[in-house]
C-alpha cells in the first residue's frame, strides 16, 4: 500500500527541507518524491505546510536546510526563474496575477513576445500575436470567457484560477504545482480543471496537486502524500486507499513514516 | 488573412474602452471647458496666441508629469521632481557660466549641450537615489522622494549660495526658449516628442507591459520571472532623467533658475495624473490621460484670467475635480474587487 514514486525514475525529490518563519517552523524536515507522468494528490491539515513546501519547490521561498534533487542531481531553487528554468511551473493559492492586465497579458507575463525584426529589438509587443495565442490555449484547455479583452480583476473568482492554472499548465515542460486550483470553482468548472490535469499528466508532465478536497483527490491522483506538521508522514497509492485513511494520517492517528 | 480576423474584435474593443475609460469622460471635460471660455470671449481666448502660451507655459509640466504617469503606474509616487528640475537647472546654469568664464549669455553651441547633458545627468543621478532606496531599501517612495525634495533643492541652494543664476545663453533662449518653427514653439515640440516617446514606451514596449504589471500586483510580477527592483529603479532613473531635462526646458525659457518657483511643481504633476485617470494604487493609467490632466487645469487658469473671474478660483476648481476623480477611481475598484 506504500507506493513509492511507482517505481520510476525520479524526477523531483526534496530530502528534509527545513524551514522556519521566524519562531514558526512551517516545514521540520519535509520530504517529496515526484515522478514524471504521474499526478501525485499533496495533503494535509491547515498549518501543515503544503504551500511552504510548494513554494521551496517553485523557487519563491528558500529552504533554510535541505536538499532539492531533479532527476538526482541536487539544484538550488532560488528564484522562480531558476525554478521555471527546470520546466517547473505554478499555480498558487493567491493567484498571483495582475489583476489590471487582460487573460492574454497575465498569461504572458515576464514571457511577452516581441515584434520580430527592429520593433522588437526596441521592445515592441506582439499584441495580436500574444492574443491569438492566448486565445487557442484557453480554448484547448476548456477556459471560457466571454471577454479576453477586459482586466483579469473583473473576471469571476472561478474564471480568474481558470486563467492562473491555464498559464501553469501552458508553460510546464517537466512539473506543474497546482495550489488548490478549484478552491474558487463551480462544479462544472471544477470537472474542466480536473480534465486538464488528466490531459496534461497524459502529455507526461507531472502534476502536483494540493487539495482538500478527499473525493477530487480519489478521483484524479495516481499517488497521494500526507504532510503534517511540517514532515511527510504518509505516502499512498490513490487506487487502494480509503478515505479513513486518509483522515488518519492528515490527523496524526495514522503514520508510516518516522516522526521528526 | 489572420490578420484581419484578429484586428476587427480588437478594433471595436478600442471604441468600447474609450467610452468605458474614466480618461474619455476628463476629456470631455477639457473640451466643454475649451467651448466654454471660446463662447465667453470669442476675441481672446481662441487665438492662436492663446494657444500658443497656454502650451509654452504647460509644455514643462506634461515633461515632469509623463515620467511621474510611470511611477505612479508603478504604485509609487516621486515628491522630488519640482526639486530635482531646480538641481538640474541650477547645475546647467553653473556649469555654462563656468565654461564661459563668468557670464555665459554669449555662449555657443557646445556650451549649451554641456548644459543639456549636465542637467538630464544631474536628474537623472537623483532618479537613480531614489529607485535604489524605493527598491533595494524598500523604503516607501512617499518618504525616499520627500527626502530627496529637500536634499535636491538644498544641494542646488549650497552650489550658488541660494542666488539664481542669471546669465543663460542667448543662444539657448532663442533657440529652445522662444524659438518657433511654423507656428509651434520648439518648448511645445520638445514636450509633444516627450509625451509621444513615452505614450509609446508605456503602452507598446515590454518596459510598459511590466511597469503595468508592477503596480498591478509585485508578487505576481517577481513569480512570473519579472525583475521588479530592477524595473523600479529604471523607473524612477527615468523620471530623474525627464526632471533634469524639464530643469533645462525651464532654464530656456525663464533665463534663470528659479529656484523657489518649482515647490509645488510635485503636487501639480501629480493632480495632473491622478487627473488623467492613473491609479494611485497602481496597474492603470495612460499618458493620453495624462495630457489632459495638464492641460485641465492650464485651460482653467488661462479661462479665468481671460474672462475674468479671479484666478484664484482655479485651485478651488481643480481640487474638486481632482478629489472627484480619486473617487472615481475607489468606487471603480471596489465595485471590481467584489465581483
Amino acid at each position: 500500500m506504500t507506493g513509492s514514486g511507482n517505481g520510476a525514475s525520479p524526477l523531483l525529490q526534496a530530502r528534509d527541507l527545513r524551514k522556519s518563519y521566524g519562531s514558526v517552523q512551517a516545514l521540520r524536515g519535509a520530504s517529496f518524491d515526484l515522478a514524471a507522468g504521474e499526478v501525485v494528490a499533496l495533503i494535509g491539515d491547515n498549518g501543515a505546510g503544503k504551500s511552504t513546501l510548494v513554494k521551496c519547490l517553485s523557487g519563491v521561498e528558500q529552504p533554510d536546510s535541505g536538499e532539492i534533487l531533479i532527476d538526482g542531481a541536487p539544484v538550488v531553487l532560488n528564484s522562480p526563474t531558476a525554478a521555471r528554468a527546470h520546466g517547473i511551473e505554478t499555480a498558487y493559492q493567491d493567484l498571483a496575477v495582475a489583476p489590471d492586465l487582460d487573460p492574454a497579458a497575465n498569461l504572458f507575463l515576464g514571457r511577452e513576445l516581441r515584434r520580430p525584426g527592429l520593433l522588437g529589438a526596441l521592445g515592441m509587443l506582439d499584441k495580436a500575436a500574444m492574443r491569438r495565442e492566448a486565445a487557442e490555449q484557453f480554448s484547448r484547455l476548456g477556459v471560457t470567457l466571454q471577454d479576453i479583452d477586459v482586466p483579469i480583476g473583473s473576471l469571476s473568482g472561478g474564471q480568474r484560477q481558470s486563467v492562473a492554472v491555464a498559464r501553469s499548465v501552458v508553460w510546464a515542460s517537466r512539473v506543474v504545482f497546482l495550489d488548490e486550483p478549484t478552491a474558487a470553482l463551480g462544479v462544472v468548472q471544477r470537472e474542466r480543471v480536473l480534465d486538464v490535469v488528466r490531459k496534461v499528466r497524459d502529455t507526461g508532465i507531472a502534476v502536483v496537486l494540493i487539495s482538500h478536497n478527499m473525493p477530487e483527490v480519489l478521483a484524479v491522483a495516481d499517488r497521494i502524500e500526507v504532510l503534517r506538521l511540517g514532515a511527510r508522514v504518509a505516502r499512498f497509492t490513490a487506487s487502494d486507499v480509503t478515505l479513513e485513511q486518509l483522515v488518519g494520517a492528515m490527523t496524526g492517528a495514522l503514520t508510516q513514516e518516522e516522526e521528526r | 488573412m489572420t490578420e484581419t480576423e484578429v484586428r476587427e474584435p480588437a478594433e471595436r474593443s478600442l471604441v468600447q474602452r474609450m467610452v468605458a475609460a474614466s480618461t474619455f469622460w476628463i476629456a470631455l471635460v477639457l473640451v466643454v471647458l475649451c467651448v466654454l471660455f471660446s463662447a465667453l470671449r470669442p476675441d481672446a481666448f481662441p487665438t492662436l496666441f492663446t494657444l500658443q502660451t497656454l502650451l509654452i507655459e504647460a509644455s514643462v509640466l506634461l515633461v515632469l508629469s509623463v515620467g511621474m504617469t510611470f511611477v505612479i503606474i508603478t504604485a509609487g509616487i516621486d515628491l522630488s521632481v519640482g526639486s530635482v528640475l531646480v538641481f538640474a537647472g541650477v547645475v546647467a546654469a553653473t556649469l555654462m557660466e563656468s565654461l564661459s568664464g563668468g557670464d555665459a549669455s554669449d555662449a555657443g553651441p557646445g556650451v549649451v549641450l554641456a548644459g543639456l547633458v549636465a542637467a538630464v545627468v544631474g536628474g537623472g543621478v537623483w532618479g537613480l537615489l531614489n529607485g535604489l532606496l524605493v527598491a533595494m531599501a524598500r523604503i516607501p517612495p512617499l518618504i525616499v522622494t520627500l527626502g530627496s525634495f529637500g536634499a535636491a533643492l538644498g544641494a542646488a541652494q549650497l552650489i550658488t549660495d541660494g542666488v539664481d543664476v542669471r546669465t543663460v545663453p542667448k543662444a539657448l533662449r532663442d533657440g529652445l526658449g522662444f524659438g518657433q518653427t511654423l507656428q509651434v514653439p520648439h518648448m511645445v515640440a520638445l514636450a509633444a516628442v516627450v509625451t509621444l516617446a513615452g505614450a509609446w514606451l508605456l503602452h507598446t514596449t515590454r518596459f510598459g507591459r511590466r511597469t503595468f504589471a508592477v503596480g498591478s500586483n509585485a508578487e505576481a510580477a517577481r513569480r512570473a520571472g519579472i525583475p521588479v527592483r530592477g524595473h523600479l529603479v529604471r523607473v524612477y532613473t527615468g523620471v530623474g532623467l525627464l526632471a533634469g531635462l524639464a530643469g533645462f526646458m525651464s532654464l530656456a525659457y525663464f533665463g534663470t533658475t528659479t529656484i523657489s518657483g518649482h515647490s509645488t511643481d510635485n503636487l501639480n504633476a501629480i493632480a495632473a495624473v491622478v487627473l488623467g485617470g492613473t491609479s494611485l494604487f497602481g496597474g492603470v493609467g495612460t499618458v493620453f490621460g495624462t495630457v489632459i490632466g495638464v492641460f485641465i487645469p492650464a485651460v482653467l487658469t488661462k479661462g479665468f484670467v481671460i474672462v475674468g473671474v479671479q484666478q484664484f478660483w482655479q485651485p478651488v476648481a481643480i481640487s474638486a475635480v481632482l478629489v472627484a476623480a480619486v473617487w472615481f477611481d475607489q468606487v471603480r475598484r471596489r465595485s471590481r474587487d467584489r465581483g
